[in-house]
């Protein structure tokens, strides 16, 4: 059982953390900031149950999807349930010339990704359907292994395993169309 | 195709496949092993492999985010005053 009089010192590391992945949930900030606020609230009441030692990190991100889900989700009148195209495999590294560029000595990827600003990965990632940024977030972003994003999301590990291949594909194509409206990528064709 | 070109293939489809889990650090030492083995020697693989590497790290380094100080006074206070009724 966790100490609750240590509460503010033990999850105050992960507050950036937290309200960054509450930005890319609720795309604003001011629902951002009430998001992580309900979520140091309900965690500060709840630490007594938390097992000292276990994953502290994990257990806050699992109360900040849950207050998302419950309450921002429920606002909307039209929940996010779209789902996603089937995009191909390394969609993006095969737009930039691929294989054939590798060979001829060029790195126009690492060019292009390194082009790429906070804004244009912030606004891929937010383009994608809720149930796929979030898992994406969890892993591309927080680092979570599959089975404690499982834990977080509440979904089996299967699922978790789904969501990250088909929407880092999507997130891929939508980096992709940053760089062709910067002009940093060539419309290519194929 | 002769039986070790069809083996080689064999292997780099296996080898993309799990890119995505050696990134993620979901792979058993076994298969890393290999897997690591398969890229050292195939510099189509390793190429992509880099590349989704590289782009994993763009990604994560691309929004992060500083909780406004504001923020943090509001929950300090909200808790502070939360530890206060608990106490009364």
């Amino acid at each position: 059982m966790a100490d609750q009089a240590r509460f503010a010192e033990d999850t105050e590391q992960f507050m950036n953390s937290l309200y960054s992945a509450a930005l890319r949930m609720t795309r604003n900030r001011a629902d951002a900031e009430d998001l992580v606020q309900e979520t140091y609230l309900k965690a500060y009441r709840a630490y007594g149950s938390f097992k000292a030692g276990t994953n502290l990190k994990a257990w806050l991100y699992r109360i900040l999807t849950n207050t998302f889900i419950n309450q921002y989700r429920a606002k909307r009148r039209h929940p996010d349930e779209t789902d996603l195209e089937e995009i191909e495999d390394f969609y993006l590294f095969r737009r930039l010339g691929g294989l054939e560029a590798a060979a001829a000595g060029r790195s126009a990827e690492d060019e292009v990704l390194e082009s790429f600003t906070d804004e244009d990965v912030k606004q891929a990632i937010e383009s994608l359907p809720e149930n796929f940024r979030i898992t994406v977030l969890l892993s591309d972003v927080e680092g979570f292994s599959y089975k404690e994003i499982a834990e977080i999301t509440d979904v089996p590990i299967g699922t978790v395993m789904s969501r990250l291949h088909r929407g880092r594909r999507a997130l891929q194509k939508a980096l992709h169309e940053f760089g062709e409206q910067h002009g940093l990528v060539g419309a290519k064709s194929g | 195709m002769t039986r070790d070109e069809q083996q080689d293939e064999l292997d780099c489809r296996e080898a993309l496949h799990r890119i995505y889990h050696f990134l993620d650090g979901e792979l058993t030492a076994d298969r890393r092993v290999e897997i690591e083995a398969h890229l050292n020697g195939c510099s189509p693989c390793l190429s992509m492999f880099g590349f989704e590497a590289e782009l994993r790290k763009v990604v994560a380094c691309r929004c992060q985010e500083v909780a406004p100080t504001e923020l943090r006074d509001r929950i300090a206070q909200a808790i502070n005053h939360e530890h206060d009724q608990a106490a009364t």
